[in-house]
């Protein structure tokens, strides 16, 4: 894979996250039955992030839980590599709650479809929110997102990165290109 | 000097060795010459080994009863195809060969395909249940050269020392399947540390020993009363399978105890690690051992202590073999490859000296049965193997006369495949690329 | 998930394509099955106990010897992961007009079965299955060969009292030489790192079993023992002459309250199941806090599905 650009640097992602942070409380009408549920990988640092801004800015800890997708991914019958079940751990139900989502990356819109079959499993949330870094088109079902850190059109065979420093050790959004 | 066949370019072996180079002339059934002479037909040999043919004390032909494992059109046939010209077949048949019409009956079909000769054996007790004995006398008249209830064990010590006895006045050797029913239990496997690994039904080393340890014990109480044509041997045991029975054998003859043994092409080449694959085609009685055992067994084989190669060809249909472990019938079908296999395995990787590894087919056998030796000579019968001792051929099973068409040897790279077959001067059978019709 | 692909955490270690037995199996492929395990305990704690991960997938339950228990736990855990089970069962089929192993087999893969659930009462048949038909295999319990599932089970369940396994003092009583259950747990605890004792009575013990000590002495084997599973015994044993009667065994052989004591003062208690109270064990005991049979129980869904996942998922191409 080759380097083509950085699209957000670490102050960038901040900011991005910042704005998202506010308007999940604005749309929502504070910060009432309001909790994060982050996907595996990276969605899980940025659900983590975004409530912690929640906390500096409306004094409250809203809960969050973990969401591991791979049980429900549609492709299991056909894939050749076996993924790894991971972590799913949301210790508080949510029944009647507003369920924001959080992942890095919207791209098929795949991983959304099963991350909303599998919090649906897990209880009936009063509304169900996704909150993306990026969103960098090419959508294969129909799925949007509610907030949005950057839209970002790309091709096909171009790569986006969201690296962020508890998994990654630094802090930024690339494109790099498949060879 | 006219004769019908003359086979050119041959080397001869027989039990003594070998013998150099010669031309030899076929008439009448005999040989007639070993330098040349005018011939109906001729055949050039390139070269290729001529031996007497082979001769099987212990083979399953499943007639009557069970033709749906093997007949003996396909059996005897199979025989040609490995060498032999002689065959003891077991009565362990539906229903037992107990009779000397029955034994009639077997010889006189086998006479009329003209395949290997076959030499019926018959049940030492009635419907070998271990309890009335046969009429040694009659069935020896009516052809039988053996008395045996293999296929079962003799249960009864008393049955069968009158059985010795009895068939000894009338100069018929017994043998015997020497397991103690009561060790081997259910066994499927050697008992062992892989029949406990693998949770499979053992059966131990003592079973054999412990019942040719009684046998022998038998035998020198029969001994002093043994009257009239007493056979060379008195007492046979098939298929020797362990290290321990070996040695009570090997003291036996030691003492001077009229005792055979015989040892088959499985049991010199498998160990029950075979069994770690859980495919009944390993599945045989007795089992497959150890190779301790087989290092005894090729020693006991060199030094004599084993009389001769038995086959203890046992087809069953494939379907059978297919059944679990527990369920699946014992036995190998193996007469098609004895000869190369043995060859190849013990002769060549080995260095077992080639003519005894013949004595072992032909003579041995044929003093066990009380048969006339052959050898390689002018005015000696012309019942012969030759074979190829140089070409490399994996065992294909699906080519296999037998019917039971799959081999624990398949795909086993192989030498000394027979090539032509010759049952009293007759060509029975000759493989397709030599280009000699029967 | 910024690749287009999903992202896939992988398993490091190639996985053997069957279970028929821990052959071929190292701790590695063993801690990563736990390792799902762990999350399937998690969908059985849910609400919905049921995830779509094997939809599309079919399994057959080809069950030659009966067992209620072993057929329910893998058509439930089978159900969960959502695939369609297809339900075999010998005593009520072709098999009792003769039909072969190998044919009823080819017969179920022609309608499309993607694993395979074989319990037998003959050991090896899972083997021949798998030389057979290109799928998967799970042995669900061969004669007295393999009990793999069973195995795996009792090692999560020890696991989730004991939280490790390495250097703890495993002592497995009764029948051991018709045991697939004790054969399996053999094979796999000292994988796990653990020191495992067989003891029986003299007649009901093989003769070797590859890293594991074997006693006929009970208080030996008890001592100081971290855990303690007792094996249910077959009373066809006693009709066979391997036992002389129910008394004598339980005289020397029987878990009782008393016995425990030998071993650690927490050690827990296991029993395969199913239990014959007051034979192999003192009936209370199966109910005492020492007691892992529940838990055994309801580990087996989890490690079941665990074991559905790892040998379907993944494997085209």
């Amino acid at each position: 894979m080759k380097f083509k650009s950085r699209i957000l640097s670490a102050e960038e992602i901040r900011r991005a996250l910042t704005r998202i942070a506010h308007e999940v409380v604005e749309k929502n009408k504070g910060t009432d039955r309001l909790c994060f549920v982050g996907i595996h990988t990276r969605g899980i640092t940025l659900a983590q992030r975004l409530r912690e801004l929640v906390r500096q800015f409306e004094g409250v800890e809203v809960p969050m839980g973990i969401l591991d997708i791979t049980l429900y991914r549609d492709d299991l019958s056909e894939i050749a590599v076996q993924p790894k079940v991971r972590e799913t751990r949301i210790p508080f139900d949510i029944g009647g709650r507003s369920v924001v989502l959080v992942d890095d990356v919207l791209f098929t819109g795949r991983t959304a479809r099963a991350a909303l079959d599998a919090l649906i499993d897990l209880g009936r949330p009063s509304r169900i929110y996704l909150a993306v870094l990026v969103d960098r088109g090419h959508r294969e079902l129909p799925i949007r997102a509610d907030f949005v850190g950057k839209n970002l059109p790309t091709a096909k065979s171009e790569v986006v990165k969201v690296k962020v420093r508890e998994v990654d050790g630094e802090e930024a959004v690339e494109l790099w290109e498949l060879e | 000097m006219k004769g019908e066949l003359l086979i050119k370019n041959v080397r001869l072996l027989d039990s003594r060795g070998e013998h150099g180079k010669a031309d030899v002339l076929i008439g009448e059934g005999k040989i007639l010459s070993l330098e040349g002479g005018d011939a109906a037909s001729v055949l050039d040999a390139g070269g290729l080994m001529l031996t007497p043919g082979l001769c099987d004390p212990h083979a399953h032909l499943r007639e009557p009863g069970q033709e749906v494992k093997e007949e003996l059109a396909t059996g005897l046939l199979a025989a040609l195809r490995g060498g032999y010209t002689d065959v003891v077949c077991m009565p362990n048949t539906t229903p037992p060969v107990d009779t000397p019409e029955a034994v009639m009956a077997l010889i006189e079909k086998a006479r009329g395909l003209g395949y290997a000769r076959l030499y019926p054996s018959a049940a030492l007790t009635q419907g070998q249940e271990g309890k009335l004995l046969t009429e040694a006398r009659l069935l020896k008249e009516a052809g039988a050269i053996m008395l045996t209830d293999d296929g079962r064990t003799n249960e009864d010590a008393g049955v069968l020392a009158l059985g010795l006895a009895y068939a000894a006045s009338w100069g018929l050797v017994v043998s015997v399947h020497a397991e103690d029913a009561g060790l081997r239990r259910g066994g499927v496997m050697n008992e062992g540390p892989l029949s406990y690994r693998l949770g499979l039904p053992g059966n131990p080393a003592a079973a054999e020993a412990a019942r040719i340890a009684r046998d022998l014990e038998i035998v020198r109480y029969v001994m002093p009363g043994a009257k009239a044509q007493k056979p060379s041997i008195l007492l046979h045991v098939q298929h020797l399978s362990t290290r321990r029975g070996l040695e009570l054998i090997r003291q036996a003859r030691a003492e001077g105890l009229p005792v055979g043994a015989e040892v088959t092409p499985h049991h010199l080449t498998l160990t029950d690690e075979a069994l770690e694959s859980l495919d009944p085609i390993y599945k045989v009685a007795p089992p497959l051992r150890t190779q301790a055992d087989i290092e005894a067994l090729i020693a006991g084989l060199l030094e004599g202590s084993i009389d001769c190669i038995g086959t203890d060809h046992a087809p069953h249909t494939q379907a059978e073999k297919e059944q679990d472990l527990l369920r699946a019938p014992f036995g190998i079908a193996n007469i098609e490859v004895a000869w190369p296999l043995l060859y190849t395995e013990l002769v060549l990787k080995r260095g077992f000296p080639l003519p005894t590894l013949l004595e072992r087919f032909t003579d041995g056998a044929r003093r066990v049965l009380g048969l006339p030796l052959i050898r390689l000579e002018t005015g000696a019968e012309a019942s012969l193997m030759l074979f190829d001792p140089a070409s490399e051929r994996a065992v294909n099973p699906a080519e296999f006369a037998s019917k039971a068409r799959f081999s624990p040897w398949a795909g086993w790279k192989l030498q000394g495949w027979p090539v032509m077959t010759l049952v009293e001067g007759r060509v029975a059978w000759t493989h397709e690329r030599l280009g000699v019709g029967a | 998930m910024g690749t287009g692909v999903m992202e896939t955490h992988t398993h490091s270690a190639e996985q053997p394509k069957h279970l028929l037995d821990f052959q071929g199996w190292n701790r590695a492929h063993i801690e990563s099955l736990f390792e799902t395990a762990k999350m399937m305990q998690e969908v059985l704690s849910r609400p919905v106990k049921k995830v779509p991960a094997l939809t599309g997938f079919t399994v057959a339950t080809v069950f030659f010897e009966p067992s209620t228990r072993t057929r329910l736990s893998f058509e439930l855990a089978a159900r969960r992961m959502s695939a369609d089970v297809l339900s075999f069962s010998g005593a009520t089929s072709s098999m009792s007009k003769g039909e072969s192993y190998k044919d009823t087999l080819l017969t179920l893969d022609a309608m499309g079965i993607d694993a395979y659930v074989i319990r037998v009462d003959a050991a090896g048949v899972p083997h021949q299955a798998a030389r057979w038909l290109g799928k998967p295999i799970i042995n669900a319990g061969d004669g007295w060969r393999a009990h793999p599932t069973q195995a795996l089970l009792d090692a999560f369940s020890l696991l989730e009292r004991l939280g490790s396994l390495e250097g703890r003092k495993i002592a497995i009583v009764g029948d051991i030489l018709h045991s697939r259950v004790a054969r399996s747990n053999a094979e796999l605890l000292p994988m796990l790192g653990a020191e495992v004792w067989l003891c029986g009575p003299a007649t009901l013990l093989p003769g070797e079993l590859p890293r594991v000590r074997l006693t006929t002495d009970l208080r030996e084997a008890l001592h100081d023992a971290d855990a303690v599973m007792a094996l249910r015994l077959q009373k066809e044993r006693m009709d066979r002459g391997l036992l002389p009667s129910e008394p004598e065994y339980i005289a020397g052989y029987q878990i009782t309250h008393e016995r425990l004591g030998w071993a650690k003062p927490e050690a827990p208690l296991l029993h395969p199941g199913p239990m014959n109270r007051d034979l192999e064990l003192e009936g209370t005991l199966a109910e005492s806090p020492r007691s892992l049979v529940e838990r055994q129980v309801a580990n087996g869904q989890a490690v079941r599905m665990a074991v559905l996942y790892h040998l379907l998922v993944g494997r085209k191409g």
